[in-house]
């Protein structure tokens, strides 16, 4: 494999309560809070998972950016897709961090919820991503201090040519307190981006 | 007892979020798991954390939410005989 016909076949992103794919415009709900847009856009890209509800919201936000990319290609194919999870961001999971915090903090009143604790970790939205689309291929979750598009990049290319994955859904899926992110992308063979740092940055940056 | 049903079916929709669940489609029978609800064994462990919290029931052993969270009737039962709070 040449990493240099490496492409990015496609891209989502979920920010500032819209949600654009390969640039189109796919929905905009200004003035909601995130929990009213997150479950708009649920049911306005008939994602059609109830277990969805059950989510913290990194993994919401992360489950929706990458069903917008995946419902598509596994739709079509009865075969399970090869397709390497390389997720990225800054708050790992600390917005349910502080929630599991708040419920263990007070002894007389130690109720700490099974729910909330299972999602202390920024990774389990790769598990959740990959039980949705049968994924049984690599997948890794990073915390950089901003968005590492040579990082990306290199772990994408290396786990294509060492065949450890046909294609590497990518990106940046941060959530806090103040704010939300998901940029996600499709590294694959086919395409018509070229996968090199300066183009993912050139997208991450598009807004 | 029919109070306590309607209260506990609230709170597993709201605590379990249920979102596309109504509180009338819940029969007093139908069973939580496998077919019935479709709950899972977080929602099991969730369900023991609620009768502890505000029932104030503590059970020891997991295993004995499998008889106690067969359906909204028997849940209902056990926390009747068993509630100190």
């Amino acid at each position: 494999m040449n990493a240099t016909h490496l492409k990015i076949k496609e891209y989502c992103r979920i920010s500032n309560n819209r949600v654009l794919w390969n640039d189109k415009l796919l929905m905009e709900e200004p003035g909601s809070d995130f929990s009213t847009f997150i479950k708009l856009a649920y049911k306005k890209m008939e994602t059609n998972y109830p277990k969805f509800f059950k989510m913290d919201d990194l993994s919401k936000l992360g489950f929706l950016a990458a069903d917008i990319l995946l419902k598509p290609m596994i739709r079509d194919s009865e075969i399970s897709k090869n397709i390497a999870l390389v997720f990225s961001n800054s708050a790992s999971s600390l917005q349910t961090d502080r929630k599991h915090q708040e419920s263990i903090v007070d002894r007389e009143n130690y109720f700490p919820s099974p729910a909330v604790f299972v999602y202390t970790l920024p990774n389990i939205c790769l598990g959740e991503i990959s039980i949705k689309h049968r994924l049984y291929s690599e997948n890794s979750f990073f915390i950089f201090n901003h968005f590492n598009a040579a990082y990306l990049h290199d772990y994408a290319t290396g786990l294509i040519k060492a065949e450890k994955a046909d294609e590497v859904l990518c990106g940046w899926i941060n959530c806090d307190v103040e704010d939300y992110e998901a940029f996600l992308y499709l590294v694959s063979t086919e395409g018509s981006i070229a996968h090199n740092k300066e183009e993912i940055i050139k997208l991450y940056t598009s807004r | 007892m029919s109070d306590l049903k309607q209260e506990l079916k609230e709170k597993i929709i709201t605590q379990l979020n249920l979102e596309d669940i109504a509180i009338e489609e819940i029969a007093d029978n139908d069973p939580l798991f496998g077919d019935g609800l479709g709950l899972d064994s977080i929602d099991a462990l969730e369900l023991i954390v609620m009768l502890d919290k505000d029932y104030g029931i503590k059970l020891t052993d997991p295993k004995e939410g499998k008889k106690i969270f067969e359906s909204i009737e028997v849940m209902a039962k056990y926390i009747a005989e068993h509630r100190t709070k």
